[in-house]
């Protein structure tokens, strides 16, 4: 393998990684403030390069992007405030259920509006053809579109959470929701508020990402194991560290392509999921502890 | 004994569907009804694992595979040039070969269905057994995705590997002929006798799990869903209870797999799905979770129309809808015997206040 | 005091959690056929204590001999299997299951029927499967929760809640019993009964070992109490010598003065 293959390489896993870091901050942030794992996460990513294609051919490329991560963040929102507020005093398995219905429903309802074709945004910057070279490999522009975003929303969230008072809020309420409601946080808007947070992450993901890997009615399916495997790997309730993850699971799985068939490259994560799972569930950055606190 | 009662009662409806179908000659209907027993099958088992016992399984469509893809590998592939080997001379004198002419008038020579579905009960027991131990300790969120990646894990081998037909799965799969005289095929001629064959498997199966409900192991499965704590303090082997049940629910969807996969003559990924896990799950939560029978009518009416086409277009959404809805609305489930109590008290308040009191009282203390 | 009247021995327990000393090398006995008491503040590590015992936390340091058995990292099942049999503070019944079977399940370390009696239904199951009804009905009547025990126990009150719990304790016919605050949300006229039961429990000759908060309760009951405080056994003894130890005062009315 020549340096440069290496560099490939490198670049493809870093664009996997991220889109999967996408779906594991979203993962996060809900679970962060409600316990629940939201198995609809992938779709959101789904929704975002679907509909930023289509307001696309009406309008410049930047403002459908916006108005997209709008709607799907609304979406989002609207999730919750229809099914899981109604769910709050359910059992763990009556929500993995109900994510698990959310998400067909999604995903059929795409299939209905936009077909079954593939779709792809177009590149934010040059075309598909069009390159830059970056440290003597040519890597399309639009990987440093997708690292940029990436990094901002790592920032941005470190921002929100510690600096702002609804993070702050947020972070009270995954502690202690009872605590949080006492102290006069409501904690039912903050729970609405990280749905479309994270719904709106996901579509942001969605469309940055579209131009390289396209966009399918039925890609949510793996990138929610995908961003799960990441938000284990990074440790659960930890945004930032999944950013960290997702690159590790990226990377491998770009390089497992070069030795073995296409086919099995999910089989090689998973694997890596159920070895996680059982040897250290708390993940490669979190402590046994925290982890142990959360009633799973 | 009156447990029974229902099995006599589903022996009956089987059998008059069936009648029913003879008299207003739609007998085409039992292709669908004999499909959608082995899909209750699965349910069946699936019912054990997560509704009795509590834990959530997203992988039961990966042993179906498993059970599918067994049999139609080991009955299709050619052993003629292995014939002589001691192993196969042996397997001939047990009448477990099976010699073909082909077209071209070239032997061939396969194994008997009999050694594939011990095979496919084998390998999915073992796999079972070994993903169960280290994944069984997880619960809820971790359970829920371990298994749904097991489901991806053999969704992805049997779409990539070469030697299960990549994406047009395996077919020509032969008949099983189980005696002499009765086949288990899709043959038009054999329509009646799989539909029996079908749903007495399914009694079978309910009748077996019927009794290891009301059992001391069926008392110490159920009490693993409201928490391991207490079954555990009581002197209950949680793990050992949990690995075997989820086996015996893999060994149910293996055969069921192993079943479907002779009556249609094959088998594709698309049985491997994470798509289909969710179904099955769907089946369990309509029925009501920790309710048998309700997995087994819901089993049955879905899959009967999913394979009737009724749902057209929306039959995923379907589904979808149907789980969404029973978690909000009916989180007990749609077959439930506290129906006809909700419908009694009903009655109660409607025409007596008096009798409304008598149920409100508490029950007598101490 | 001869080996054979011992039925339990503590050896230097210990349990850290991060940095908290929850159990400070506790040692002690408990002889056969008595109730012994461990009382202490809230946070002395009592719960951690049972835990310990009973096989829910391994501790790290120190070992639990029953019958001259270890039983320290033995699984709680395997504990139980030993006749061990704990209740839990918060109670932990299957509430979907009715009061029958909720009991039956304390029964199930005597049985053995297994996977393939339970689906075929062998003879020996349903013998012994009738035996355990048996066992389990008078149990039922001397806890006046006969009239319930088809009733779903999440239904019950919280005092036939925690009567059902001690039913299902006894269906084991357990050597040794560890309550775990039993008396918790009862009223007076409900602890006074508890206090006759857990005494006519003693005299069938089980032995009892006790956490509890109410102090007329225990020492009402107990032969023997063992006092801790931040997880360290600061006394031991039968009740009126507790009564009168100066530690034990100063710690329950409080503050250094006293």
């Amino acid at each position: 393998m020549s340096a440069e293959q290496v560099l490939q390489y490198i670049f493809a896993g870093i664009t996997v990684g991220s889109i999967y870091a996408f779906v594991a901050i979203g993962y996060n942030i809900i679970y962060n403030t409600t316990g629940i794992i939201n198995f609809a996460q992938g779709e959101f990513v789904m929704l975002g390069g679907m509909i930023s294609f289509t307001f696309s051919r009406f309008m410049p490329l930047f403002p459908a992007i916006i108005i997209a991560v709008l709607i799907t963040a609304a979406i989002g929102g609207l999730i919750e405030i229809v099914f899981i507020r109604r769910m709050r005093k359910n059992s763990v398995l009556g929500m993995i259920v109900v994510t698990i219905g959310i998400s067909i429903l999604l995903r059929e309802a795409a299939l209905y509006i936009w077909d079954e074709q593939i779709r792809a945004l177009s590149f934010f910057t040059g075309t598909e053809i069009s390159s830059v070279s970056v440290f003597g490999a040519r890597i399309s522009p639009q990987v440093l579109w997708v690292l940029g975003v990436t990094l901002v929303i790592v920032g941005g969230l470190f921002f929100f959470f510690k600096f702002t008072l609804t993070g702050q809020a947020m972070r009270a309420c995954s502690e202690n929701s009872r605590a949080a409601k006492l102290c006069g946080i409501k904690t039912d808007s903050m729970v609405n508020f990280s749905f479309m947070l994270s719904a709106g992450i996901g579509a942001l993901g969605g469309c940055v990402v579209s131009p390289l890997t396209q966009t399918h009615y039925a890609m949510g399916t793996d990138l929610a194991i995908k961003g799960f495997i990441v938000a284990i790997l990074g440790g659960l309730g930890n945004p930032i560290a999944a950013v960290a993850a997702g690159l590790i699971l990226g990377l491998l799985e770009s390089f497992s392509i070069s030795i073995l068939p296409m086919a099995y490259k999910d089989v090689i994560s998973i694997i890596i999921l159920l070895i996680i799972l059982v040897a250290k569930p708390s993940g490669l950055f979190g402590s046994k502890q925290v982890s142990s606190l959360k009633d799973f | 004994m009156k447990r029974f009662y229902p099995v006599y009662i589903l022996f009956i409806t089987i059998v008059l569907i069936q009648v029913l179908t003879l008299i207003t000659g739609k007998g085409y209907m039992l292709t669908q009804l004999t499909m959608s027993a082995y899909y209750v099958l699965v349910a069946v088992g699936l019912c054990m694992v997560m509704g009795y016992a509590g834990q959530i399984s997203l992988g039961q469509a990966g042993f179906f595979a498993i059970g599918g893809y067994t049999t139609a590998f080991l009955t299709t592939i050619d052993f003629t040039e292995k014939a002589g080997t001691g192993l196969f001379k042996l397997l001939d004198s047990m009448g477990l070969l099976i010699t073909k002419d082909t077209l071209y008038g070239d032997t061939v020579i396969h194994l008997s269905p009999w050694i594939s579905l011990i095979a496919a009960v084998l390998i999915a027991g073992i796999t079972a057994y070994a993903l169960g131990i280290p994944v069984l300790k997880l619960k809820g969120h971790y359970l829920a995705m371990a298994t749904m990646g097991f489901g991806i894990i053999i969704y992805r081998i049997v779409l990539g590997s070469a030697i299960f037909g990549q994406a047009d799965g395996i077919f020509n799969v032969p008949a099983f002929t189980i005696f002499p005289g009765l086949e288990l095929s899709g043959d038009f001629t054999s329509r009646i006798s799989n539909y029996y064959i079908a749903w007495i498997l399914v009694i079978i199966a309910i009748l077996l799990m019927v009794n290891l409900i009301n059992s001391r192991v069926g008392r110490a499965l159920r009490s693993l869903h409201g928490g391991e704590d207490a079954s555990d303090a009581m002197g209950v082997d949680t793990t050992r209870y949990k690995v075997i049940i989820f086996v015996i629910g893999a060994i149910m969807a293996a055969v069921a797999g192993f079943f479907l996969t002779h009556y249609n003559g094959g088998i594709g990924p698309s049985e491997a799905g994470v798509g289909k896990s969710v179904r099955y799950l769907a089946i369990v939560a309509v029925g009501g979770m920790a309710n048998i029978w309700g997995s087994l009518v819901m089993g049955l009416v879905l899959n009967f129309l999913s394979l009737r086409g009724v749902f057209g277009h929306f039959d995923d959404a379907v589904f979808g809808i149907i789980l969404v809805m029973m978690m909000m609305f009916m989180p007990e489930g749609f077959i439930r015997i506290s129906v006809l109590r909700d419908i009694r008290s009903l009655f109660i308040k409607l025409f007596s206040r008096k009798k409304m009191k008598e149920t409100i009282q508490e029950p007598p203390h101490e | 005091m001869s080996n054979a009247d011992i039925i339990m021995r503590i050896e230097g327990i210990d349990k850290y959690f991060g940095g908290l000393h929850a159990v400070d090398s506790v040692t002690f006995t408990v002889k056969k056929g008595v109730i012994k008491s461990v009382i202490g503040p809230n946070g002395a590590g009592k719960t951690t204590m049972f835990n310990m015992i009973a096989g829910f936390e391994t501790p790290c340091n120190g070992q639990v001999f029953f019958n001259d058995i270890l039983i320290t990292g033995k699984k709680p099942w395997q504990v139980a299997e030993q006749g061990v049999l704990r209740t839990f503070q918060n109670l932990k019944l299957s509430n979907h299951m009715s009061v029958m079977d909720n009991v039956l399940l304390g029964w199930h370390s005597l049985g053995s029927a297994g996977f393939l009696d339970g689906m075929f239904s062998s003879p020996a199951s349903r013998r012994e499967e009738k035996n355990a009804k048996d066992t389990v009905l008078p149990i039922l009547e001397w806890l006046n929760i006969i009239d319930l025990k088809d009733s779903e126990v999440g239904n019950l009150s919280f005092g036939n809640q925690r009567a059902v719990e001690l039913a299902r304790a006894l269906a084991s016919d357990p050597s040794m019993l560890l309550l775990d605050e039993p008396a918790a949300g009862l009223n007076m006229h409900e602890t006074a009964d508890l206090a006759k039961r857990i005494e006519k429990i003693r005299d069938q000759g089980r032995t009892i070992l006790l956490v509890e908060h109410d102090m007329s309760l225990v020492m009402d009951i107990s032969d023997e109490i063992v006092v801790l405080n931040f997880g360290q056994k600061i006394a031991e003894g039968i009740p009126s010598d507790i009564q009168k130890n100066k530690e034990v005062i100063r710690i329950y009315l409080g503050g250094d003065g006293a």
